[in-house]
Parts: structure tokens; sequence; C-alpha cells
């Protein structure tokens, strides 16, 4: 019947960008597990995966280095693409994100000023970076949603946005600025944002959060996609609205949050992923984009990743740099469609 | 029969401030109401209300019996649906997908659609003759369709009642019809129970059982719309100053040019209206007559004309307004024929004409 091939092509097309996303996955894993200034031949790979850690320089580099890095790389690439897809269903404007409305920006804020402040009375786990970065998400989107109720264009809360990131920035800078010598090493380090010299204990962190956070997002995808119709239309269907979009920002911040303690501010990951899933997709379902933009979002940051590690290898280049370079361009192109679209 | 719909001393407004107070409705199944009312008079705070977007100041609402504040929101959902005036603009989705959101409260908590729901989903898109769009992106659609689009997800939702605020708004007037032909149909078949606001008041009177009119602090008037339109004249109802408005053909004509009639239109059968609107629009104030009082001119005339000289119907016109006419022509600086055949009843026009000839009064346009 007519109907259910549509259904059929909606659920195959589905199955088919899934597919292509983890068979993506795996090779930039083994890519990135591979390629370095050590070389592994996919032979010397696979040993060492099969016969587990042993001493070796080798089994060292895989295991302690490489391993971690690229999980955390691929964990906060998905978490980060699927906050910017929460934030989109909750402005109901695909140009919604993480980094443009200066939220992580107050994230970085907070993690610094804790870094340089915190630094001697406290121990600066993973868990604790989150935490602080939490707490900055939530003030910076408390600030813009109060900005958003006064200013409903869109583009101009994005320019509200970018300035409030700019202030952001400025406070951090002002706090480096007495800041003792060893704490402004490790910010600098940091506050480009990378996905080096992280250990074990942060992919758990970051596993831990955002495992459950991503889950709870998609059991959200039937009140989002009622949403997207508006705040009167889900009313009517029995969305319990002001519940809704709290737990919408909430998750959208942790998941953003997460990634800036662990890994610094990432750019434009947030809103080029998601739409990118989109436009594969053909669909804006809920259910079907928060998979497939994890999936998107773990396999754009192996790849830069990859890229500002060995570019200029022995030199690194920050994380933000190449997601900049690869994803400004596709929102920039967004932004000019939707323009052309709404002058038709 | 007890009434499907009804309101009890209903008060409504914002943030605890009455806007409209003593709001009785009542309304039976498979019935249409219609909200008529100037901008802001608070048709659309009425109807938020009733669709529980708002809530009430005072007053209860209840529908099939059921308390309306007192149901959850599952509830409402299923007994209930909404057209809104804000526009939607949903990206990437289907004309399909969007009609299957309206399936929310019957869907499990991922909202997954089961054969069930895609047979509904499937019926309302036949329902408002959408079939063939199903697959289409719903932005690409043209304003009469994305309003069908639009009752389509409402219908899907499988409500008793629909609320819909200004649905023909945007529309051009095949699509207004088409809609409100719908409308009915729903009523009259499904006996779906409409609540809705419109602007067109000729089509207000048209598709509704009932007409409720909003002015002010409270109902202004409530009843069929034969009732309510004569009780309450459009042109008090919108404060109408400058122009007039017949409630029976739901015609609207601009003001009336004022001053000492200057031309005297010997019109009749219809013939009179062009020469009429057209001295309307050059603000030439005039007469007409004779007319019979069952002639559509003289609905016309009495909107338009300073003076009109009315005949009784079936009657021929007696010499009493013969004189009245002649007296209004020689007072007038030229007369006009609007082309009115002269027949036994009106001949008193024809001896107006040779006057009018042999004075040199009459214009030829």
């Amino acid at each position: 019947m007519e109907k259910d091939k549509a259904v059929r092509r909606g659920i195959g097309r589905f199955s088919l960008v899934i597919c292509l996303l983890f068979a993506l996955l795996i090779i930039a894993l083994a890519v990135n597990l591979a390629v370095g200034s050590v070389r592994l031949s996919p032979n010397e790979l696979l040993d060492l995966l099969k016969n587990g850690r042993n001493a070796s320089t080798e089994s060292l580099i895989v295991f302690n280095i490489r391993m971690p890095r690229m999980l955390l790389a691929a964990i906060l690439g998905g978490a980060l693409a699927v906050s910017g897809f929460l934030l989109q269903s909750f402005f109901r404007n695909p140009i919604a994100g993480p980094f443009v409305l200066g939220i992580s920006s107050g994230a970085k804020m907070i993690v610094g000023i804790t870094m340089i402040f915190l630094a001697g009375s406290i121990s600066l786990s993973p868990a604790v970076l989150v935490c602080a970065a939490f707490v900055g998400s939530l003030l910076i989107t408390a600030v813009v949603l109060l900005f958003s109720q006064k200013v409903r264009n869109m583009e101009l809360l994005l320019v509200v946005g970018i300035m409030v990131g700019y202030i952001c920035s400025a406070v951090t800078d002002m706090a480096v600025t007495f800041a003792s010598e060893q704490d402004i090493v490790n910010l600098k380090y940091w506050s480009m944002g990378t996905f080096s010299g992280k250990g074990w204990e942060s992919v758990v962190t970051a596993a831990l959060i955002s495992a459950p956070a991503l889950i709870a997002a998609w059991l959200l995808s039937k009140p989002m996609g009622a949403y997207a119709l508006g705040e009167g239309y889900a009313k009517s269907m029995g969305v319990a609205v002001k519940p809704f979009r709290l737990a919408l920002i909430l998750l959208s911040s942790l998941l953003s949050a997460c990634v800036t303690a662990l890994a610094g501010p990432i750019s434009f990951v947030g809103i080029a992923v998601p739409h990118i899933t989109r436009t594969m997709l053909k669909s804006s379902k809920p259910a079907l984009v928060i998979p497939a933009a994890f999936l998107a979002g773990a396999v754009f940051c192996l790849f830069c990743d990859l890229i500002a590690r060995t570019v200029f290898s022995p030199t690194e280049l920050n994380i933000g740099t190449v997601t900049s370079i690869f994803g400004a361009p596709v929102v920039i192109l967004m932004m000019v469609n939707r323009r052309r679209r709404a002058g038709q | 029969m007890t009434a499907f719909f009804k309101t009890n001393g209903l008060s409504v407004g914002y943030n605890g401030k009455t806007l409209i107070r003593d709001i009785d409705i009542v309304l039976n199944k498979g019935g249409i109401l219609t909200l008529i009312g100037p901008n802001g008079s608070g048709k659309s705070t009425i109807l938020k209300t009733i669709a529980r977007q708002l809530a009430a100041i005072r007053g209860s609402v209840t529908v099939d019996g059921w308390e309306l504040f007192k149901m959850s929101a599952k509830e409402v959902a299923k007994k209930q649906a909404v057209v809104l005036t804000e526009r939607i603009r949903p990206e990437l989705y289907t004309v399909r997908d969007l009609v299957g959101l309206g399936r929310y409260p019957y869907t499990n908590i991922v909202g997954r659609l089961t054969d069930e729901d895609r047979r509904a989903v499937d019926e309302c898109l036949a329902l408002v003759h959408v079939k063939d769009l199903a697959e289409r992106d719903f932005t690409t659609l043209s304003d009469g369709q994305k309003q069908r689009v639009i009752l389509a997800r409402a219908l899907a939702q499988q409500p008793e009642l629909l609320v819909l605020d200004e649905p023909t708004a945007y529309l051009d007037i095949k699509h207004k019809t088409e809609l409100l032909s719908l409308l009915r149909f729903l009523a009259r078949e499904r006996g779906m129970t409409v609540i809705m606001s419109l602007h067109e008041i000729d089509l207000a009177a048209k598709a509704s059982d009932l007409l409720l009119c909003v002015k002010g602090e409270t109902i202004a008037a409530f009843g069929t719309p034969d009732e309510v339109l004569r009780s309450l004249p459009v042109e008090e109802l919108y404060e109408l100053e400058k122009g007039s408005y017949d409630p029976d053909f739901g015609s609207v004509e601009l003001e009336k040019p004022d001053g000492k009639p200057r031309v005297f239109v010997i019109a009749g059968a219809g013939h009179g209206i062009p020469v009429m609107r057209s001295l309307q629009r050059e603000r030439v104030p005039f007469a007409a007559g004779i007319l019979f009082e069952n002639d559509i001119d003289a609905r016309v005339a009495a909107k338009l004309a300073e003076e009109a000289v009315i005949a009784p119907a079936f009657e021929p016109i007696s010499e009493k307004l013969y004189e009245k006419a002649k007296q209004l022509i020689l007072e007038c600086e030229g007369v006009i024929d609007a082309g009115t055949p002269v027949g036994t009843f009106n001949e008193a026009n024809g001896r107006l004409l040779a006057l009018a000839a042999e004075k040199g009064l009459l214009k030829n346009e």
C-alpha cells in the first residue's frame, strides 16, 4: 500500500543514515588509533587490541593516550551535537547553539574562575569542573532567556549571545591577569579547547554524565515534536509546556557544560552537525535526529581531532580551530539559505 | 437534549484582569458557533480560555458534561483540538508527519505511530482533501493548503470540539468558502461541534448556527445569525461610521456622500446600483426614485442616497410620490437615467424622464 511505502521510505532512510554513520565512526576510530607521531599498521593495531595492554611503548600510546582521547572526542562531539539540537528545539530555530548563544563562554568563565581561585583548596577533578561549567552554562542561559522574552528575532538574539560571550571571555581574561604562572599554563591550554592530555577519568566522567542525559533527551522527543508547532499547539495536545521547557534547557546545559569542562569551548559543532543530520535524514523528527546527530557529532569531532593533531604535527591545532573551519561555513550557508527562502 | 458545550458565568482575561465577563454559551453537538466583533474585542481571549490555553477568571466551562478545567491535559486533548492564528513553520516536516503529530494523546512515550494511528492520519488527510500532498514538505505549500493541513492535524486528535481562531485569515475567497464548507460538512455529517472566530461577518452569518458578538466588557448579543444581526446592527457592533452593512446580503457600502442632492437618479430593477455606487465614489450627493420598496435598487438607495422616493410594492406609483420626485428633480442640477425600462406600474418614471428632457436636465452618461 501507498502509506506503507511511505513509512518504509522514512524508516529506510533512517537506517541507511545510521549505518553510514556507524561505518564512518568505525573508520574514524581506527584511523585515530593508528595515526599519529607513532604510526601503526592495521596489523600492528589489531595485534595490540587483541592482546591487551602490555609494557611496550605502542601499547602505552594506544591504551593510555590515543584511546581515551578518541573516546572523549567521540562522546563529547556527540553530546555537543545533541546539546545544540535541544537548544534549537527550545528556540524553534536551527541557528541556536551553545557556542553562538554565549553559553559555552559562560561555562568557560566559571571553570576558569574555579581553576584560578579554588585550585589550592579543592582538587580539580573532571566532575568538579563539569559542575562549575554547568553553573556557568545555566547562568548564561538564564541571561539569554531573559533577553529572548524581549527580543523575538532570532538573529538579534544571536548578536546578544555573541556579546554575552565576549563579556564572559573578558571576565575570564581578567581573572587570568590575577592568576599564578602555573594556573595560566593550565588555563591557556584548556581554554583553547583540546581533547589531548585527558586520561580515562575524563572519559568515565563524560560517559557517566552524557549517557543518562542523552537517554533523557531522547525520551523528550515526543513533546519536542509537538513543541515544533509552537507553545499553543503543544499545550493543546497535552504537553506540560513549562516542565518540558525546563527539562530541555537543563539537559542542553548539562551536555554542553560537560563538553566545555572536559575539552574547553568547541565552536559550531552544535549548529552544523544537527543541520547536516537533518538534511541527511530529510526530517526533523527528534526521535530520529537525536541518535543520528550523536553519531554524526562523534564522527565530526573524531575527524576534526585527527586533523588537529596530525596536519602540523608535532604542533597541535586547537580543536576549535578545526571545527570552526568546517562548521562556520555550514552555518553561513544555512543562514543565507533561510534568508533566501524567507524572502520568497 | 442537554447542551454539548456550555459556559456558565465565564469571565476571561489575562493575569487575573477581567476583559470580558458573564459569558453564557449553550451549544448543541454538531453546532457551529462563531464569535464576531471588532479587532481587539477579546474574541481570541475567549477562544484561548475555551481551549484551556488561558485560565478562566471566574465561572465554568463544560464539554460533554465534563468540567473543562478539572480534566487532565490528555483528556482535554482527546476531547478538543485547536487551529490557532500563530503561523507555524516547522522545518523538514512532511504533511503526513505533521498531521501525525495530532496523534499525540494516543501514542506511547516516544510517540510511535501504530497502524491504527496511521489509518487515522490517512482518514484525516482524505477528509480535508490533501491526500496527494501527503509527502510534500509543509513549508512549500500555499496558504490555503497549509490551513487544510493544520485542520487535518487537529482532526487527527479525533476531537468532538474544534476551536478555531480566525481560520480564514490569509485565505482568498475560494479557500475561505472551501474551508467553511468543510467545517459545515464536519458539523452536519460527523457531529463535530465547532467554535471559531471570523472577521467576515457575511460568511459568519452564512456558515454558523449561532453567533456571539463580543463588544466591550460583556457579550453584546448571542443567538441565531438572523436574531443577532437584527438585534444588533453590524454598524453598531463595529462602530461603523463611514459605511453601512446589509445583513441579508452581507454587502458593504462605503460612506454616503452628504449634502443637498445634486443629481436625481431614475432607477429600478437593479439598474441603479452601478450608477449610485459611481456617484458615491465621486462623492456627489444624490436623490433616487421612484423605486418600489421590494426593488434591489431601493436597498442600496437607502444606504447611499441623501433622499430616496420609495413606493409601496405591487401598486402603481401614486401621484403624490410623482409630485415629490418632480419637486426633487427641479431642485437638482441634473437627472441620470439608469436605463430602467418603463412599464405599466412605473409609468410615472417615464413622465419624470420626459420632464427632465424638457427642462434640459437629462444627462447622457
